[in-house]
C-alpha cells in the first residue's frame, strides 16, 4: 500500500449518510410510550405510587452514573437506565417498603446489567430480574397487593379460585396489581405508538398472547370462554410483560423467525405457571426463562441468505 | 415473473431535487488531464504514447493488456506531459498519462454509421471493445466481457439499469429524458447480440416521466419493455435488481449470465451506442455535482480525465468549505481526500456536504434491535458479521454467510447505536477475497 495523503476532508468508508433514529430516540419513545401505564398507575394507587417509581429511575440512573465514573465512560445519556429504572418501578405493588425500589434499581443496574458488559450484553432483562430477585427474596413485600386503594385477592388469585371477576374494571385497571400492570387500556395506547412509531412490532407479543390464548383455551377448562380469556389477558402484568418487556431487543432474539419462537415459548409458559403453578402469575418468571433461551433459539432460526439454495435452484 | 421490489432495503433522504431539474451542461476541462492505466477490472492497460509525444482528442493513448482490461482514450488535444504515478478517489497511486491540454480541441475523425445491419455479432462486440466501454456504474468491468457469456443463446433478458438508487444522484434521469433515442438504440444493438433476448428498461417509479417517456418511445418494438420498480435503496443493484426485473435469484458467487441475464447501467448503453452510430470512443460521461455545499448543483457533460477541481471551479466554487467529499453516491461511494484527482469511467459523481453524518455521531454498543437485520438486502445477520469481523473469526464469517453481503451500505446506515457494520464487513470480505483469489 502507498502512502495516502494527509487530507483536509473527512474521510470514512461508506456509506456517508446515517438515518437520525439513534438509541436515546429509541429509549426516550418507550420512556413516553410507557407514560400512560405510569400515569393510570398514579391514579389507581395515589401519590406513593409516583415517590416509588422515582425512587426507582434514581436508583438505576445513580447506579450507572457511578458504575460509569468507575471504568470512565458515561452512557446515561442513552437513557436506557430510564427505561429500567421506570420498568422496575411499575412492576412493584405500592406498598413496598421505599428501600426495596433503591435495592431493585441497584441490583438491576449492578448486577445484571454492569457485570455483564453494560447495555447489549446482558442476558435478562434488568427491570424483570431485578423483580424476580426482591420477589424471591422479599416475597411478601412483593406479593401484598394490599394498599388503600384495595383489599383482597388480584383478579387472578380468584379466578384461580373459581370466582367470578369484573372484565370492565380488568381492562380499564380498577384492580389490585403492581403499578403499571394493571390498565389494559393504557398499556395497550402505549403500544401501539411504539408500533406506529416503528420501534416494536408484533411478532413477540403478537405470537405471546395468541399462544397464551391457545393454550388456555385448551387447558383452562374453560372452553372458548371469551369471559374468562379476556381476564387472564387483562391480568397479572401480561400485557406490561408481552409489549415491553418481551420486546427488549438486547433480551429477545434478533431473527425474525426466532422472535415468534420466543413468543410461543413465552405464551405456553405463562399458561402452564398460571393455570399449574402455585402463583396466578407468572409472566417474569416466563419471560426470564425465555431470555435464557434467546441463544439456543437464535442458533436454529438464522435468515437465509438472499439467492439460490445450496442446490443452486430457484425459488 | 417480474417482483418490482425485493426484501430488505432503505428510504433514506433522496436529495434528487437538488439537481434534477437543470439540464446537463458542458463543462470545460482544465489544463491538465490525467488518465490512470487501471479505471477498470482487469489489467491496466499499457500505454502507446511517450512523454512528449502530441496526441490528438479520440486518440487511443494506451491499450487494453489483455481480454479482461480496456484501452484509453485522449479526450483532448495536447501533449504528453508525464506518464506517471498520480494520486486516484481512492487516495492511491496509480500510474497515470498525463497531457497538457493545447486548448485547440484537435480530433480525430469519426465515421458515422446509418445503420448497424449489416455488422455481424462479432463486429459490434469488437466495435465495444475498441471504443474502451467499462461498466460506468461504479463497477467498471471491460462490457465486451460481460456481453461474452458462455452461452449466448441462453440469455433471454437485457436489463439496462435505469434504476438509479443512489439517492442525490440524478444523471441517468437526465439522460432518460434528454438522449433516450440513444438509450434505447444501445439496448437494441445489445439485445440484437443474442438470439433469445427480450430488453427491460428496468425504471424506478420515482421517475413516472421517464417511465411515460420511454414507454412511448417503445411502443412499436415488442423485443422491449419498460419495467417500473419500487423505489427504494438498493433497487439497482445487480442482485436486486435482476430479482426484481425478472423473479431470478443470484447469489454473491454466480453472474447475471447463470439465470440467463445481462444488466448494464444507462451511461454504458449510450456509449455503446456512439461508438456504434457515431464511431466515437468512450471520452466523455455525465457527472451529477451536487450536496449541501455546492453553489449550483448540476448535472454536467465532464470528458473523461479532468480534474474534479476543474469542474467545481467551473460550476462556481462551494457555497461553504464542505466537510466532507464523496466520489459517487453517498451509499456506495468514497469519501476523497482532495480535488486534485481526476474523473475516470466510472466516476458518476461528486458530493460535497457541509456537514459529515459519520463523524457527528460516534459508535455505541449494539443494542440488538435487529434492524440491520431488516433492512439487509443479502439477508444476512450484518450485526453477527461485524462482531465476527471484529475478532477476525474467519470461519464465524463464512459460516454465517458473510460473502453474501454486498457492501450497500444499508446497515450502517440505519443501525441506532451508530456501528460501522458496513466498513467491518467490507474489510473481511475484502481480506478472504484475497485470499480465495490466491488458491
Ligand atoms: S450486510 Fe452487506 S448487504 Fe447487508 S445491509 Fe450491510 S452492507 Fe448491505
Ligand atoms: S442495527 Fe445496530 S444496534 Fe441494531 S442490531 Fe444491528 S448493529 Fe445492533
Amino acid at each position: 500500500m502507498e502512502e495516502k495523503a494527509v487530507s483536509k476532508f473527512k474521510v470514512s468508508s461508506n456509506p456517508h449518510i446515517r438515518s437520525r433514529v439513534n438509541t436515546s430516540a429509541i429509549m426516550l419513545s418507550v420512556i413516553i410510550a410507557l407514560l400512560p401505564a405510569t400515569g393510570y398507575g398514579i391514579y389507581n394507587f395515589g401519590l406513593r405510587a409516583l415517590l416509588i417509581i422515582l425512587i426507582s429511575i434514581c436508583s438505576t440512573v445513580l447506579t450507572e452514573f457511578l458504575f460509569g465514573l468507575i471504568i470512565k465512560k458515561s452512557t446515561i445519556a442513552d437513557l436506557s437506565a430510564v427505561v429500567t429504572g421506570l420498568l422496575l418501578g411499575l412492576n412493584m405493588p405500592v406498598s413496598v417498603p421505599l428501600w426495596m425500589p433503591a435495592l431493585g434499581g441497584v441490583f438491576a443496574i449492578l448486577v445484571v446489567k454492569c457485570l455483564f458488559g453494560g447495555l447489549g450484553q446482558n442476558f435478562m432483562n434488568p427491570a424483570l430480574a431485578a423483580r424476580c430477585f426482591l420477589v424471591i427474596s422479599f416475597s411478601k413485600y412483593m406479593t401484598d397487593f394490599d394498599c388503600d386503594a384495595y383489599t383482597g385477592a388480584t383478579p387472578l388469585a380468584m379466578l384461580k379460585a373459581g370466582e367470578n371477576v369484573n372484565i370492565y374494571n380488568m381492562v380499564i385497571g380498577k384492580i389490585p396489581g403492581t403499578i403499571g400492570e394493571t390498565s389494559m387500556i393504557a398499556i395497550i395506547i402505549g403500544a401501539c405508538f411504539l408500533i406506529l412509531l416503528g420501534v416494536i412490532d408484533l411478532k413477540v407479543p403478537g405470537s405471546y398472547i395468541v399462544a397464551f390464548v391457545i393454550f388456555i383455551v385448551i387447558f383452562g377448562g374453560r372452553g372458548f370462554d371469551p369471559a374468562y380469556i379476556s381476564a387472564q389477558l387483562a391480568g397479572g402484568g401480561l400485557m406490561l410483560g408481552a409489549f415491553f418487556m418481551a420486546t427488549d431487543y438486547v433480551t429477545r432474539p434478533v431473527t425474525p423467525m426466532g422472535q415468534i419462537v420466543f413468543g410461543i415459548f413465552l405464551g405456553v409458559m405463562t399458561g402452564i405457571f398460571r393455570l399449574f403453578g402455585p402463583s396466578a402469575e407468572g409472566v417474569s418468571y416466563s419471560i426470564i426463562l425465555g431470555n435464557l433461551l434467546v441463544p439456543l433459539i437464535e442458533r436454529f432460526t438464522k435468515p437465509t441468505p438472499f439467492g439460490p439454495g445450496k442446490g443452486g435452484r430457484h425459488e | 415473473m417480474a417482483k418490482f421490489s425485493f426484501v430488505g432495503g432503505i428510504h433514506p433522504y433522496d436529495g434528487k431535487d437538488l439537481s434534477k431539474d437543470s439540464p446537463i451542461e458542458d463543462a470545460p476541462c482544465g489544463k491538465e488531464l490525467v488518465y490512470p492505466l487501471s479505471q477498470h477490472i482487469g489489467a491496466p492497460a499499457s500505454p502507446l504514447v511517450k512523454k512528449g509525444d502530441r496526441v490528438l482528442s479520440g486518440q487511443r493513448i494506451a491499450d487494453a493488456a489483455g481480454f479482461v482490461s480496456s484501452p484509453i482514450y485522449a479526450s483532448v488535444s495536447g501533449t504528453v506531459k508525464d506518464i506517471d504515478k498520480r494520486r486516484t478517489v481512492t487516495g492511491d497511486m496509480v500510474m497515470s498519462i498525463i497531457l497538457e491540454n493545447d486548448g485547440l480541441y484537435e480530433s480525430v475523425p469519426f465515421t458515422k454509421r446509418e445503420t448497424a445491419d449489416n455488422l455481424t455479432k462479432e463486429e459490434v462486440i469488437s466495435i465495444i471493445k475498441d471504443a474502451g466501454i467499462v461498466g460506468m456504474g461504479g463497477a467498471g468491468f471491460p462490457t465486451h466481457v460481460k456481453l461474452s457469456p458462455k452461452e449466448p443463446d441462453k440469455i433471454e433478458y437485457v436489463i439496462a439499469n435505469c434504476a438509479e438508487c443512489e439517492p442525490y444522484l440524478t444523471s441517468d434521469y437526465r439522460r432518460m429524458l434528454e438522449e433516450p433515442e440513444k438509450l434505447i438504440g444501445g439496448l437494441e444493438l445489445i439485445v440484437s447480440l443474442f438470439d433469445n433476448a427480450h430488453g427491460i428498461l428496468a425504471v424506478e417509479d420515482n421517475k413516472p416521466d421517464c417511465i411515460a417517456l420511454l414507454k412511448k418511445l417503445i411502443k412499436d418494438k415488442p423485443y422491449l419493455s419498460v419495467k417500473p420498480l419500487r423505489t427504494k435503496y438498493p433497487q439497482g443493484a445487480e442482485r436486486q435488481l435482476i430479482y426484481a426485473a425478472t423473479g431470478r435469484k443470484i447469489n454473491s458467487k454466480m453472474l447475471p449470465a447463470d439465470v440467463g441475464c445481462i444488466v448494464n447501467n444507462v451511461d454504458t448503453i449510450v456509449s455503446i451506442y456512439r461508438a456504434v452510430y457515431e464511431g466515437r470512443p468512450l471520452m466523455e460521461r455525465i457527472i451529477t455535482l451536487t450536496g449541501d455545499a455546492v453553489k449550483k448543483p448540476q448535472n454536467y457533460r465532464v470528458k473523461i480525465g479532468t480534474l474534479y477541481e476543474d469542474i467545481v471551479e467551473y460550476a462556481g466554487g462551494f457555497k461553504e468549505t464542505p466537510e466532507k467529499i464523496v466520489c459517487g453516491g453517498p451509499m456506495m461511494g468514497f469519501a476523497m481526500y482532495g480535488l486534485d484527482v481526476p474523473t475516470t469511467k466510472t466516476s458518476t459523481a461528486l458530493l460535497a456536504f457541509t456537514k459529515d453524518e459519520v463523524s457527528a455521531s460516534a459508535p455505541s454498543p449494539c443494542i440488538n434491535c435487529g434492524r440491520c437485520l431488516e433492512v439487509c438486502p443479502g439477508r444476512v445477520m450484518p450485526s453477527k458479521l461485524a462482531d465476527y469481523a471484529e475478532h477476525f473469526d474467519e470461519e464465524a464469517f463464512l459460516q454465517n454467510n458473510g460473502m453474501e453481503c454486498c457492501e450497500c451500505g444499508c446497515c450502517s446506515f440505519i443501525c441506532p447505536a451508530k456501528r460501522p457494520l458496513t466498513q467491518e464487513i467490507k474489510s473481511m470480505r475484502k481480506i478472504l477475497l484475497a485470499k480465495r483469489k490466491k488458491g
